[in-house]
């Protein structure tokens, strides 16, 4: 892709009335923004507190809390009577690598490939795409996105996005490798997952081969189960240079993943589905690995899942477990969005007997810190600690029931655009019924 | 000969008993309408339901928020239960009889059963493996002879789910939509049992399941066969019709002909006696649909997953037409491009009638919270909707086009007790179903392990019985 804009100036884009709507938003960038008076909620876990204040500048969080002090000159937002949260992180998704998921030609997800832990989703996002701004208005500020595989038991690199409406969507690429090491993984590997494993290891321990003595590697011999240029791929995973998001659904396979590093002892591991991570909640603590999961899955809908509970965030937050909210089943590429309905269903277990919840200072913490933490970036965004990225929300009400949505939503201290192609099909249809002109002309 | 079917229904064989009909008048009869066999032998209810109300104690709720499912409201209301009925609903000055369990329901909210108007539960059951995968016949695009309650697999757990986190109480069970005619569709009490049977709601009408769009061309234009566009769709459609219509007269004449399953459920369709239950996406295949149910003289009940709903909502208005919605979804597909938040309000507040629907055995667990999803999104617009009407999208919409709000759907006195108890307002992602009642028998209580169901399937692996 040719770059077109600086990963700055977010004032660079297509379009006419959103370029216009940036060009209104860049003076932000020279004054400081005061939001007061609001419910407040820091994303770190900590409670909602009353009458916050938060004040952006240069693009970062300059301080937020209760009684701070209005810088002088600040363009003040008065959110009374409203809430205002970071923005939100999925920790899991595809969003940019497809319009229509369904239709192949926008579909950037998977491929039948010679290449398999090579491939890098970073440039293949398309920040334009619909979803993106549809994710946005939902509050949803930056994504972690992840290839799919198709070629093997590797998929490739992932990356942190961050929603913004320009062109430069990229906060970290080559954020991750991932790899099938569950049903996926075995079907991947021929079949089974003592292949699974065994291609797993034999892989990795020919891309240390590599490492070793890159001009001798033979990617092409008969032996070879990589080519030059996926084995090179590997060699920060196996030095740990680059975490490794694994994903696992069921105890067993969940273990497995924590024994690979056994052979391979710098591995990063990041553990993405854990459906039955409960089952194994100790062991995964002891590990530090951080799981990112789906929050609300609850049924056997695979074998892999049988112990499926509403429970299992609840219980791996209790054993010690740092876990994130993300797009492992539904619509991973559309609907981000309904991270503010994962974790408010946590909360909704507290009242339940015998199921094990989240406050909601917890929750909250699943989708904005805990995922930006899981991809090594919880210094940089996440929460509205101070010298953070400026991505701030404000909500009509709690941000996570679903009666709620955004009013107003930042990204590194950009005020982005509300509206999106659904706002407008809304509004163009707020009535059915035809004017002097067909609908066409309504615009 | 004719009795000999299997699956003849009793009610036949007693009425000819009870009629005094002497076998010699019967054999005449048949002698002199032979060609009437095939019809007068086509049982009416050859399934029947084995579902008999699991009874409880009568029960009064007090002191809660209650949505009657009509759209009325009820503060510190009194809701009475008993004999499986709905037996008193009024305020707080409601008599409440002497030996019955009071529930204390302050701060709670009570409404009428959820009703999924569009569920593959039991045909796709979970886990999701190819052999318990039986909800679309894509053998042919024309399949209106299957029946869904055929594939349903009682064990299923998602039912629980169904139950415990989303208080549902019925559901139609549609076939898939790989065909034009999916098959019919069957109405299920979500209540445990051994068999379908144990599962039927009592007396409800079938449906036919009928596809619309990229579904039907695209399965069989890959294989090279009819339909592969939306006019070879409409072409295959209106050519069925036409066969439907002839089955029908013939039969309804009395007329010689082989009986043939799937004409039967046309020509039910075209008598009124089937409710056509078709998934569409798009403004303009619901509009060419219209047209073809005039042109053939048929009826559609409710268009599924409609996402341009909100298009022709005048429309759809105009010929009483239920639109069957998701609060969010969109894009996943071509067809689903247009969707929007508003879909639901907008359809509501032109007088069109609305249905909040799953199609996803998790979106079954969270029928509430689509609604608050839609219902927040209108408010946002400027339409003014209470919390009590927007329970109607949960509540007696969908019984009526499932043609059940006769029995269900709503807490008026002499209806099935289908009642569910909630924590607190059932819009708010914090609210879970705390006891939920079908036909009066308290079939989930969060505060006892052991009204919760475990399915033959869950139990004795791990996790059976865990809170889900």
């Amino acid at each position: 892709m040719t770059k077109i804009c600086s990963v700055r100036a977010r004032a660079c884009r297509m379009g006419a009335a959103a370029l216009l709507a940036l060009i209104a938003a860049v003076p932000a960038l020279a004054q400081p923004i005061a939001i007061t008076g609001a419910t407040l909620a820091i994303g770190d876990g900590s409670e909602p507190i009353q009458n916050g204040t938060v004040v952006i500048d240069a693009g970062k969080i300059v301080a937020a809390g209760a009684g701070i002090a209005v810088p002088a000159g600040a363009k003040i937002v008065d959110a009374s009577g409203k809430w205002v949260t970071p923005g939100l992180v999925s920790g899991f998704s595809r969003v940019g690598l497809a319009e229509v998921p369904a239709v192949r030609e926008t579909n950037d997800i998977s491929a039948n490939s010679p290449f398999s832990a090579a491939i890098d989703v970073a440039p293949a996002i398309n920040p334009l795409a619909n979803p993106v701004a549809i994710s946005r208005n939902g509050g949803v500020t930056r994504a972690v996105v992840a290839p799919a595989a198709s070629s093997g038991i590797f998929a490739g690199q992932g990356a942190v996005i961050d929603l913004g409406a320009d062109l430069s969507p990229i906060t970290k690429a080559r954020a991750f490798e991932y790899v099938e090491m569950g049903e996926a993984g075995a079907a991947e590997a021929g079949g089974s997952r003592a292949a699974m494993i065994l291609t797993f290891k034999m892989m990795l321990r020919q891309a240390q081969d590599y490492a070793r003595a890159p001009a001798a590697f033979d990617g092409n011999s008969k032996d070879s189960l990589l080519n030059r240029v996926d084995a090179e791929a590997l060699v920060p995973v196996i030095t740990g240079a680059m975490p490794l998001m694994v994903h696992a659904e069921s105890a067993r396979d969940i273990l497995a993943a924590l024994a690979l590093r056994q052979d391979f002892p710098a591995l990063r591991l990041i553990l993405a589905g854990a459906t039955e991570g409960w089952m194994v909640a100790p062991q995964i603590a002891a590990a530090k690995v951080p799981v990112i999961t789906a929050g609300l899955e609850d049924l056997p809908s695979a074998f892999e899942k049988l112990a499926a509970t509403q429970s299992n965030v609840g219980r791996l937050v209790q054993a010690g477990v740092s876990v994130s909210m993300g797009m492992l089943t539904g619509d991973d590429a559309l609907q981000l969005r309904v991270a503010n309905q994962q974790a408010g269903n946590m909360v909704a277990l507290t009242k339940v007997p015998g199921a094990t919840g989240l406050s909601w200072g917890q929750a909250l913490r699943t989708i904005t810190l805990a995922p930006a933490e899981a991809m090594g970036l919880g210094d940089r965004l996440g929460s509205l600690q101070p010298g953070k990225a400026g991505d701030v929300v404000i909500w009509d009400g709690d941000p996570l029931e679903m009666t709620s949505a955004p009013v107003a939503v930042w990204i590194d201290g950009v005020a982005q655009p509300m509206t999106d192609r659904q706002t407008r099909l809304r509004d163009r249809y707020a009535t059915p019924d035809e004017g002097s002109l067909p609908k066409a002309y309504e615009w | 000969m004719a009795f000999s079917n299997r699956g003849v229904s009793l009610t036949v064989a007693a009425v000819l008993l009870a009629s005094g009909t002497t076998p010699l008048a019967a054999r005449k009869d048949k002698e002199e309408r032979p060609a009437s066999q095939g019809a007068s032998a086509e049982p009416e209810n050859p399934y029947p339901s084995a579902y008999r109300p699991y009874g409880g104690r009568p029960t009064v709720l007090r002191g809660a928020t209650i949505f009657d499912g009509e759209g009325g409201r009820i503060d510190n209301g009194v809701v009475f239960l008993s004999e499986g009925k709905v037996m008193a609903i009024g305020g707080a000055d409601t008599p409440i009889p002497a030996d019955v369990v009071v529930i204390d329901a302050q701060g709670k909210y009570v409404t009428p059963g959820v009703i999924d108007i569009h569920s593959h539960l039991g045909d796709y059951p979970s886990p999701g493996v190819d052999a318990l995968s039986d909800g679309n016949e894509a053998t042919s695009p024309v399949t209106p002879h299957v029946w869904a309650e055929h594939s349903v697999w009682p064990q299923d757990p998602g039912f629980s789910r169904a139950l415990a986190n989303g208080g549902v109480t019925t559901l139609q069970i549609l076939p898939g939509s790989a065909n034009l005619f999916g098959g019919r569709s069957v109405t299920l009490k979500n209540v445990p049992a051994r068999t379908m049977q144990g599962m039927k709601f009592p007396g409800a009408p079938q449906g036919l399941k009928m596809a619309c769009g990229e579904n039907p061309k695209r399965v069989y234009g890959s294989k090279g066969r009819e339909p592969s566009t939306r006019m070879g769709n409409m072409a295959v459609n209106r050519q069925t019709w036409i066969k439907a219509r002839e089955y029908q007269q013939k039969r309804a004449a009395g007329k010689d002909q082989t009986r043939d399953l799937g004409m039967e459920t046309l020509a039910d369709v075209l008598e009124g006696k089937i409710m056509v239950h078709n998934h569409c996406y798009r403004a303009d295949e619901m509009a060419n649909v219209i047209d073809m149910s005039k042109e053939f003289g048929y009826k559609v009940s409710t268009f599924h997953h409609a996402v341009e709903s909100y298009k022709i909502a005048d429309l759809l208005r105009d010929n009483g037409i239920c639109s069957a919605l998701w609060g969010d979804w969109y894009g996943f597909k071509m067809e689903a491009y247009d969707g929007i938040k508003e879909n639901i309000p907008l359809v509501h507040k032109a007088g069109a009638c609305a249905i909040v629907h799953s199609d996803d055995q998790d979106g079954i667990q969270r029928l509430n919270q689509e609604a608050a999803k839609a219902l927040g999104a209108g408010r946002r617009m400027g339409i003014d909707i209470s919390d009590e009407v927007a329970w109607t999208w949960l509540a007696i919409n969908p019984a009526r086009a499932m043609g059940i709000a006769d029995r269900t759907g709503s807490l008026k006195v002499g209806k099935m007790a289908d009642v569910v108890l909630w924590n607190g307002n059932p819009f708010s992602t914090y609210t879970r179903p705390e006891k939920v009642w079908i036909d009066g028998a308290l079939l989930y209580d969060a505060f006892d392990p052991k009204r919760r169901p475990v399915s033959d399937f869950e139990l004795g692996q791990i996790g059976a019985g865990d809170v889900k």
